[in-house]
């Protein structure tokens, strides 16, 4: 079994997060990054099977900037077998569709027959990509999965949907992707980090994949304006003196909100 | 063969598992009669009758698709109902609701079409170019209007963020016939529709929201945030920590990694406000914080900021709301 994993290097949420007003790009600089949560627990699920089964083949493959190959070997510390980074100037500020394309592209490079994503990132938070790859791919989505049950040949597992859940089940070669639901993922240890320095690693490029950023036949979302929203600030602030409540609900009642 | 408005704005309304509108249908419909001539598309299971419902929140025309495999697989056969209804109707754009099942429907339908996708708007106008999005990004730190190189975008819309309603139209419908694209499709084999146990909204789209944190304390003493919901008709929102804390299930959790939400009021009761946390409320109109720590940061943002204990100040404020009210 071929497991793809799709991780993510994004800003940490601890600190402030910025975009770059002229560029309209995610200031790289302005805040430390960390490989996304969610793309560990994806991670994980892939770790666990390989665990109890030893011919499972974990990649970890992101698609980012030249810089980001630290945080991406973060994933081969943890276990997974080797690491694959897309890497391409083209893919600068790429929209969701040259995104979805060009993973799509290297995922057919690499080979799987299961590839396993975070529900959604926690900067771009756009939650389609999984399903727009598997369009691309000719494979089922089971997607936003609370759990995950891999067995020869499919994938099941509970969805979380808009009104409910669901169970659903995948034939493979399928793209799934996960919920917070899913357990936190294993620290990588000192082992594991020194392993990692001897797992392959490999570069792609957007030619090796067989994606063309310029091709005119795929319209694409851009940025036509960007601005910062003047920070919210504080209004009334009073200390109880026993009368907050009253005060509090006089104060809805004036602005109708209650 | 029937022809549709040069403007038509082709609108996938969501349905819920027991065959009704979803409450995101008056703001979608409103969007797209803002910036043209809705036309609504219904994929449902005896999609006729709420054809009029459509009509009643805005919808010119409405197309009714029941696809084979509706219901039996996931994503594929509404995408494919999508397709076929964009092909007929020629939209200067698609809008569908930003909700798990929509956007992955929208998903499939922009990758199929190689569309340009524009996710989580929380508004949508029109220049001379077509139909442009408007972004709030980074917990609402920033503003970002998007565009498409060319052809219709394919825009999923933010729950509860539009708040134009478009007038009513008289009911027009026409059943869509759906080739299957015959896309290989993950098998629904069943489906567990949440109970709703109260009349409390939802928390996605609420117009009104009180959330709990850790300052709750416990479980039981959680119930303070449900009564203090009950008496405004909002829904009820937590913090991870009182998620984590066991206090609520993860369905309530309001923030970068829970739901997003931007009501007309957001009560924080015993919620520190981290930045993980403020990501998800920050766009709310009103922010209303009630904390017994006086350097709190949720204290920043609030528009009436408490200093004291919710135990007191809640009860005190409970009684009277219903004073008032009777």
């Amino acid at each position: 079994m071929k497991i793809v994993v799709l991780v993510k290097e994004v800003p940490d949420t601890y600190g402030d997060r910025k975009l770059n007003l002229e560029t309209g790009l995610a200031d790289r600089a302005a805040s430390d990054t960390v490989l996304d949560e969610i793309g560990e627990r994806a991670l994980e699920v892939a770790l666990s099977y390989a665990d109890g089964h030893a011919d499972t083949e974990v990649v970890v493959l992101s698609m980012s900037p030249e810089a980001a190959a630290a945080t991406v070997r973060k994933g081969l510390a943890m276990g997974a077998s080797s690491a694959v980074q897309l890497v391409d100037e083209a893919l600068v500020g790429a929209d969701l569709g040259l995104t979805a394309e060009a993973l799509a592209g290297a995922l057919q490079h690499i080979g799987y027959d299961l590839v396993i994503a975070g529900n959604e990132s926690t900067d771009g938070s756009g939650g389609v990509l999984p399903a727009m790859i598997a369009e691309l791919l000719d494979v089922p989505n089971a997607t936003s999965l609370n759990s995950v049950e891999i067995a020869e040949g499919e994938v099941r597992g509970e969805r979380a949907s808009d009104h409910g859940t669901m169970q659903v089940t995948a034939t493979l070669p399928a793209v799934i992707s996960i919920t917070e639901r899913l357990p936190d993922a294993r620290f990588p240890n000192f082992k594991g980090i020194m392993a990692a320095k001897k797992k392959p690693f490999e570069t792609l490029s957007l030619a090796e994949v067989g994606v063309d950023a310029e091709t005119t036949e795929a319209s694409r979302s851009i940025m036509i304006s960007l601005a910062e929203k003047p920070p919210r600030t504080a209004g009334t602030k009073i200390v109880d003196e026993g009368d907050a409540g009253e005060r509090l609900a006089e104060y809805l009642v004036q602005n109708r909100l209650a | 063969m029937t022809d549709y408005p040069a403007d038509s704005i082709l609108v996938l309304l969501d349905t819920t598992p027991s065959g009704a509108l979803t409450k995101s249908a008056a703001g979608l419909l409103g969007a797209a009669a803002g910036v043209g001539t809705p036309v609504a598309l219904i994929v449902a299971a005896g999609g006729e009758q709420l054809a009029s419902d459509a009509a009643a929140l805005g919808a010119a025309r409405v197309l009714v698709a029941e696809p084979t495999e509706l219901g039996a697989q996931l994503t594929v056969p509404v995408a494919d109902a999508l397709a076929a209804a964009a092909e007929l109707v020629r939209p200067d754009a698609v809008l569908v609701s930003n909700s798990i099942e929509g956007r992955e429907i929208a998903a499939r339908f922009a990758a199929r079409s190689r569309s340009g996708l524009a996710v989580d708007a929380v508004g949508v106008s029109r220049d001379a170019e077509g139909v442009i999005a408007h972004h709030s990004v980074y917990g609402g730190a920033y503003n970002v209007d998007s565009a498409v190189t060319w052809g219709a975008p394919v825009i999923t819309v933010r729950e509860g963020a539009i708040d134009a309603r478009a007038e009513a139209q008289p009911v027009s419908i026409e059943r869509l016939e759906v080739a299957a694209s015959a896309r290989r499709a993950a098998v629904i084999d069943s489906v567990d529709e949440a109970v709703v146990t109260s009349s409390r909204p939802e928390l996605r789209g609420a117009a009104k929201v009180v959330s709990g944190g850790r300052g709750l304390g416990s479980e039981e003493q959680f119930a303070l945030v449900d009564q203090l919901a009950d008496v405004l008709g909002a829904a009820v929102g937590a913090s991870r920590a009182a998620v984590d804390a066991g206090y609520v299930p993860q369905s309530y959790q309001v923030g970068q990694t829970g739901v997003s939400v931007s009501p007309q009021l957001y009560i924080a009761l015993g919620i520190s406000g981290a930045i993980q946390h403020r990501a998800g409320m920050q766009t709310a109109k009103t922010i209303v914080a009630i904390n017994k720590d006086a350097d709190a940061p949720i204290f920043e943002i609030a528009d009436f900021g408490i200093v004291g204990d919710l135990f007191t100040v809640v009860p005190q404020l409970i009684a009277a709301l219903e004073a008032r009210k009777a």
